[in-house]
């Protein structure tokens, strides 16, 4: 198992692989875990008067850690940093709800974008859909599958970019498992996160999982074009996504109609040429 | 929900076992007492979801059996009108100082692993 949920296998797909990645690791101390016997009350019961024990004697000890739990996936995530800047590839990890609009919103990108190199990373827990709907696009997707796992690593981001073939100067665009919670504390070792937010979801969204996008660098409001329909205010929208993060840029737009995709496109543009380029 | 919360602590866990395993081979100890964590108020981690996470987990480990101990560690933001550094309850509370609402958090995220008492 990785240090993914403790709950299973993940799998990566695309280009006629299938890998599983149960590495088993886990099983090193399944047979030899010692029992010391406890220096509790208990375990002195009937010993001779106070003061036969020995000062020192014990063998418990305090063992300094100070070490970020999720220290592992953060070196992972390193990891797939140093690659992106090698190949001066500009990442992004975008994160929402499920249904927000995020695969419609990369086919449309993807098409904008025109000739710009770029790689897309799908995951989600089941199915290979999304990677076909991108790979339609005659774009180079690969699909993670994360079984029961709720959001991608650093580690199985890390093994879909082996399977990518980035071009230099590249776009990787990281479509995370659709969920408001964990995606937000695993960093993937991309550039930025974006999240992407339809006006179908309720303005108070932001309130509910503030975490996401306090972390998003990017909020795209997507739908836009069913606002009308669903008695939405979107000033009330944006004012939701400042008071969980006030630095937050907010994006207006509609994948479907196109409405707003210019500026957003214009955004990635503007990101991928600020980060430096390496020679093709 | 329920599922989705546990899902998160699972990992958290699993994380926390590789940590252990990485300095039970550094420092040489057997088994593990306790272990304390130092979690951040807005680290959205659900600590009652956390302790049961930990024991499935451990199981099969040095740590089978340890004490999890979770130490809080407060909230804390940038205002963005008056500019202050302050301590908030929760994440959507508004600047103690200013009653401003446009508060960014920068400390209480925190999810680490402060030491372990071992055999």
């Amino acid at each position: 198992m990785c240090n993914v949920c403790g709950c299973g296998t993940a799998s990566v797909e695309g280009h006629g692989h299938h890998h599983d990645h149960g590495d088993g690791h886990g099983h090193d101390h399944s047979h030899h875990h010692h029992h010391d016997h406890h220096h509790g009350a208990n375990m002195h019961f009937g010993q001779g008067p106070a003061g036969v024990e020995v000062p020192g004697m014990t063998q418990e000890r305090l063992i300094e850690i100070e070490t970020d739990i999720l220290a592992k996936n953060d070196r992972y995530a390193e990891a797939n940093r140093a690659v992106l800047k090698d190949k001066g590839a500009f990442a992004i990890n975008l994160v929402s709800s499920p249904g927000s609009g995020k695969t419609t919103l990369l086919c449309k990108t993807i098409e904008m974008l025109g000739d710009q190199p770029l790689a897309v990373i799908e995951g989600d827990q089941q199915t290979e859909n999304d990677a076909k709907r991108i790979r339609s696009t005659g774009a180079k997707a690969v699909q993670v599958n994360t079984g029961k796992g709720c959001h991608l690593d650093g580690h199985m981001v890390g093994h879909a970019m082996e399977h990518l073939t980035l071009d230099s100067n590249s776009m990787l665009f990281i479509e995370n498992v659709g969920n408001l919670v964990c995606p937000a504390g695993f960093d993937l070792g991309e550039d930025c996160k974006v999240a992407v937010i339809s006006v179908t979801e309720g303005e108070d969204k932001p309130l509910k999982y503030p975490d996401m996008f306090t972390v998003s660098e990017v909020a795209l409001l997507n739908k836009i074009d069913l606002a009308p329909y669903c008695d939405v205010d979107l000033d009330l929208y944006e004012e939701n996504l400042r008071r969980v993060n006030p630095a937050i840029e907010i994006l207006r737009i509609s994948a479907r109609t196109g409405e707003g995709m210019e500026s957003w496109v214009q955004w990635l543009r503007d990101r991928l040429a600020a980060k430096p380029a390496v020679r093709a | 929900m329920l599922e989705v919360s546990l899902m998160h602590e699972m990992s958290l866990c699993e994380g926390i076992r590789s940590v252990i395993e990485d300095a039970a081979v550094k420092n040489g100890f057997s088994s593990v007492k306790s272990v304390r964590v130092e979690i951040g108020k807005f680290a959205g981690v659900e600590k009652p979801a956390l302790a049961f996470a930990f024991d499935v987990v451990m199981r099969g480990s040095v740590a089978e059996g340890a004490m999890l101990e979770m130490i809080d560690l407060p909230g804390r933001a940038m205002c963005y009108d008056c500019m202050k550094e302050v301590e908030i309850e929760n994440r959507l509370d508004l600047c103690p100082t200013c009653g401003g609402g446009k508060l960014m958090p920068v400390g209480g995220d925190e999810m680490r692993i402060k030491d372990l008492e071992v055999h």
